[in-house]
């Protein structure tokens, strides 16, 4: 063995025989830089997830490490998509960290040329204080044939295919109690 | 499916390479039809006219599944005296109220039952007045005759009503070729059987019409006459466009539903008594409505919900007509509506008549957007193309807008079900960037806001409000935990505080809540069922440990239609759920969809109600009778069997009927909304039809700002054939302007042998194809086509026609769009016939249907 070991440092043949790796596709193939290369999603934490698109329901795996993703890439483990995702879902990184997304509350006043940034919790006050005098003001308790409806026709709502059901759940739950009927999502559509 | 839902299409590959044959019927040649072994170039449009030649083909060769549909649809059952079909009034059922323009469908009922049928869970669909309200009792007492001979049992009726639906008509109407037709109704009755079965794929290609229900009703028949509805391989399945576009179905953001199907007050009901006596079924799972509704009030508004306050069923605003997305832009419009929520949703690109929905959105005093980046629909204000020209200038616009960053699904947890029914739990896996919210969140906080400013309040009309049950957990500081809403879906019991594991323990005496009844099981045992991952190759292939599907964890619905009436597998190779006789009770691959230990020997005395009245061979326990029902008695508004009318605009007369339209279809006559004639317009010549592409998402809010695929479809096109471009004039990527009397849209010019003129009536029909997903903001622009269709809707499920209408196109970019809003009228001066051809029989229709909204406008 001592002899092909030598022979080897010339002959990748006999080198192969000698370190039993006949190939070369196993530990030979490795260089010393290569030894200590890691995958990028290496000790990173894995969230099971669903692809956001459409409804086929796809399964995702998101990398996360330091607080950031990664990577989103097709969970093998799912019956329905056996770790397959499209163009939309394998673009699904890009829809979640691109630099398209705003983070900051907007607001944009009545006859207003232009948008401004507000604080979230002042947002929340002003949108609160719209739904409750829109709503005070626009009450039926009645129908103009006389029915009783307790409702307010004054306030829309549209959206949901997109949301969580637990999402679609409190904002039923939330505008029934409010009397608001309009509530309509991309179901018709 | 392949462009569309790509990963769900791998399984039509797999069929195929086990030997299926794989059929595709579109108006255009896609990656679909590549990979098919047929492809069906149809009009858009005319798709009852096809699957309706389809039923006639299986009835008139005797190809029906005999053993199959005799027990287990309404085949047998004979239909009252008084009923008349379509042949018998040029076009017309039955019942037909001219004066209010709708059905009275009480002709349409069984023989031997008085009353009329229920169909489970859709009582709201029936017209408001006409309905005599209808528990279905004696369902038992139904006429039946297995012979299949009596000239009123609904398997003659059919022969009759389908009688010219001959493959002469469906290539004359449809343009598919006879033989290319009679291919396919070989296949597929070929396919059918004890040992085989078929399956139907269908998206919005089908729901986008003015007869969209009835377009599934007609799939509905053939695969019941096939016996290929709860059999492995079988079933209709609806390849749905949003994550969870299933799951705000069934917990529905929708106007005329509770969760989980359950219909929305309306005075039509006389107190809470009458509208449980209303939604009750005799028999089948309706059976326990009163369970389900008052488990939801309990939900909803805990202890202030009792007997005997009526469960607070006045409290629940009432719904007096129809409250849909188009009928509120049109009251928007009109100045009705103040306010506006949008999450999640970009209708200025995805609705019809964009401009018109702009135009409404200018007159609200507040508007509300949450999405990941400033769309259309938030930025209409500023940037839309009628205010950049200074038509509506930005200071003319008095709405106050407010956007609030979106978290993604990868920022917060939660559930989304899938197009299969399946919920899936998605785990959070970072924190949502900067004053980025879930939807969870600000629903809460917003509910929470409320609750303080009327707090104090004494008005009766708050008090729902301030018994709304609004306690959650936090997960994390401010941020309400998913887990525990999910746990309120579920539901719980009110005296042992244990979790619901079926609907079947929810109770009618307000001991159980339950958020949403079809749920319930979800988190049964207290653990989060939707979250389960075990991995496919380590359990069936039915993978009954991957999430949780409604109801009951039951992957395949009616699946006791798996065996045949003796309840043994109809063959070996189609073997699912199953009678096992030694332990007396149902078992097999998935979770029997039937009573656990009914025996398929099991036959109801006359007179029963409730499960009792469910014989062990009735598989659709849905329904009232156990049926699957070829004739709909009742729940569908505009007729009991499909019948072919022309889309609102066409371009030939009707062959079928002398009825043009559906007669109840939903029309908005108002000047921003203009319609062409009926058919034969000479300003718009063309059909149009409009879709999705594999690379961008339906209005674009999740794809048109990713440049990965922008850079894969960067540009608005319309796809034409070689022969229109040469009778226009139009060159291959060149620019052309594609114009309805609603407005115009300019985009690239893709000339390919994929779009084929067909021959219709013996003239030569061009199809116009037109992807949607664009409008003027994004990295990736061009103008919506969506501006081009106006407002008409079918008037069972109020879906929009935008699958086919008609228009014109010209080579060349438009100057400035042309809008109908805004009160630019055509161009083209043509002389109009006058008058012009009907769209409505002469003396069957009021002279404007309902409903007609104000038109301030109006000189």
């Amino acid at each position: 063995m001592g002899f092909l070991k030598i022979l080897g440092d010339h002959w990748p043949l006999a080198k192969q025989i000698a370190e039993r790796d006949v190939t070369g596709l196993g530990s030979l193939s490795w260089s010393e830089r290569s030894v200590g290369l890691r995958p990028r999603i290496d000790g990173a934490e894995v969230h099971q997830s669903v692809c956001p698109y459409c409804a086929v329901g796809c399964g995702q795996k998101v990398y996360v490490k330091d607080g950031k993703i990664l990577d989103i890439e097709g969970d093998e483990d799912s019956p329905i998509s056996r770790g397959r995702l499209c163009p939309k879902g394998s673009a699904t990184f890009q829809l979640v960290t691109g630099t398209h997304r705003v983070r900051n509350v907007l607001y944009r006043k009545p006859y207003g040329t232009a948008w401004e940034k507000i604080p979230l919790e002042q947002a929340m006050e002003m949108v609160a204080a719209r739904v409750k005098k829109t709503r005070d003001e626009t009450w039926d308790a009645k129908d103009e044939k006389g029915h009783d409806v307790q409702r307010t026709l004054g306030i829309a709502h549209l959206g949901g295919a997109t949301l969580d059901n637990e999402e679609n759940y409190l904002l039923k739950k939330l505008y029934t109690s409010l009397g608001i009927v309009q509530v309509e999502n991309q179901a018709r559509i | 499916m392949a462009e569309c839902h790509p990963v769900g299409f791998q399984w039509v590959m797999e069929a195929k390479a086990r030997g299926a044959t794989i059929i595709h019927v579109d108006p255009r040649f896609t990656r679909t039809s590549a990979m098919a072994d047929i492809h069906a170039p149809i009009r858009a449009g005319s798709d009852i006219v096809f699957l309706g030649g389809i039923v006639r083909y299986i009835l008139e060769n005797d190809k029906a599944f005999k053993e199959y549909i005799i027990p287990y649809t309404n085949a047998a059952n004979i239909i009252n005296k008084e009923f008349k079909d379509t042949e018998e009034l040029a076009g017309f059922f039955s019942g037909w109220d001219p004066v209010k323009g709708e059905y009275d469908g009480a002709s349409w009922g069984y023989e031997g039952v008085e009353e009329t049928i229920p169909a489970g869970g859709h009582q709201e669909a029936v017209p408001g007045g006409s309905t005599p309200h209808v528990p279905g009792k004696a369902v038992t007492s139904a006429r039946r005759d297995e012979t299949l001979q009596h000239p009123r049992c609904v398997y003659q009726i059919m022969r009759r009503h389908f009688a010219r639906y001959t493959p002469a008509m469906v290539a004359d109407v449809c343009g598919v070729p006879e033989e290319l037709f009679l291919r396919i109704a070989e296949a597929l009755c070929k396919n059918s059987g004890r040992d085989r079965t078929g399956a139907f794929c269908y998206a919005v290609g089908w729901t986008h019409h003015t007869v969209a229900v009835q377009y599934i009703r007609t799939a509905a028949i053939i695969q019941l006459l096939l016996g290929n509805m709860g059999r492995p391989g079988g079933g209709i399945m609806a390849l749905r466009g949003h994550a969870s576009i299933q799951g705000s179905t069934d917990i529905p953001t929708l106007f005329n539903l509770l969760p989980g199907y359950i219909p929305m007050r309306h005075p039509k009901y006389n107190g809470v008594d009458d509208y449980l006596k209303s939604n009750t079924a005799s028999a089948g799972i309706w059976s326990a409505f009163p369970a389900y509704f008052i488990s939801l009030m309990k939900a909803w508004f805990g202890d202030a919900a009792t007997k005997e306050n009526g469960w607070r069923f006045n409290w629940l605003p009432a719904i007096t007509g129809d409250h849909s997305h188009m009928a509120t832009v049109a009251d928007m419009v009109d100045g009705k509506v103040k306010g506006y929520l949008v999450m999640g949703e970009n209708p200025v690109v995805g609705s019809m008549n964009g401009t018109l929905q702009r135009k409404g959105m200018a007159k609200l005093d507040w508007m509300v957007v949450r999405d990941f980046a400033l769309t259309e629909t938030a930025d209409f204000w500023r940037t839309a193309p009628e205010v950049v020209s200074g038509e509506v200038p930005s200071g003319q616009i008095g709405t106050e807008v407010f956007f609030f960053p979106a978290a993604a699904h990868t920022e917060k947890e939660g559930t989304f079900t899938n197009t299969q029914r399946l919920l899936q739990w998605h785990h959070k896996a970072v924190e949502p960037p900067g004053a980025a919210r879930s939807e969870l969140e600000f629903t809460w906080k917003l509910g929470k806001r409320l609750k303080a400013l009327y707090a104090a309040s004494r008005d009766s009309k708050d008090d729902a409000l301030r018994a709304l049950t609004w306690e959650y957990p936090e997960s994390s500081p401010g941020e309400p935990d998913a887990a525990a809403v999910l746990r309120e879906i579920n539901g719980q019991g009110l005296l042992d505080g244990r979790y619901i594991n079926a609907y079947t323990e929810l109770k009618d005496d307000g001991t159980t809540a339950c958020g949403c009844w079809i749920y319930a099981g979800c988190t049964a045992g207290g653990v989060n069922q939707t979250a389960r991952r075990k991995p496919a190759r380590e359990q069936s292939y039915v993978a009954p440990e991957w999430g949780w599907a409604w109801p009951n964890n039951r992957r395949m619905l009616y699946n006791r239609a798996s065996a045949d009436p003796a309840g043994n597998p109809w063959s070996e190779r189609k073997r699912y759920v199953w009678w096992d006789a030694a332990l007396g009770k149902w078992t097999g691959v998935d979770v029997p969809d039937f009573i656990a230990d009914r025996a398929p020997t099991y036959r109801p005395v006359p007179g029963a109600t409730g499960l009792d009245a469910i014989s062990g061979t009735d598989p659709f326990i849905m329904q009232t009778d156990g049926k699957g029902w070829l004739f709909a008695p009742s729940g569908i508004v505009d007729g009991p069997l499909p019948a072919h009318y022309e889309p609102q605009e066409s371009v030939v007369e009707n062959a079928l009927y002398p009825q043009q339209c559906n007669p109840m279809r939903m029309e908005w006559h108002r000047r921003d909304n203009p319609y062409h004639l009926a058919y034969r317009d000479p300003r718009y010549p063309f059909l149009i039809t409009t879709y999705r592409l594999t690379e961008h998402h339906t209005a674009g809010g999740m794809s048109r700002w990713l440049s990965w695929l922008g850079e894969l479809m960067p540009e608005m096109f319309c796809e034409i054939s070689p022969e229109l471009a040469a009778e226009r004039g139009l060159e291959h990527t060149g620019w052309a302007t594609v114009s309805t009397a609603r407005g115009e849209v300019q985009c690239r010019v893709v000339v390919t042998q994929r779009m084929r003129p067909l021959r219709i009536r013996g003239k030569m029909v061009h199809q116009i194809g037109m992807p949607y997903h664009w409008s003027w903001i994004g990295r990736v622009r061009g103008d919506a086509a969506n501006d081009l269709i106006g407002f008409v809707a079918d008037p069972n499920v109020h879906i929009q026609e935008s699958k086919v209408l008609t228009g014109n196109i010209v080579p060349g970019r438009r100057a400035t769009a042309r809008r109908a809003t805004l009160g630019g009228s055509p161009g083209n001066a043509i002389e109009l016939p006058e008058p012009g051809p009907l769209r409505n029989l002469p003396g069957m229709v009021p002279f404007k249907r309902q409903p007609l909204q104000n038109d301030p406008e109006k000189e």
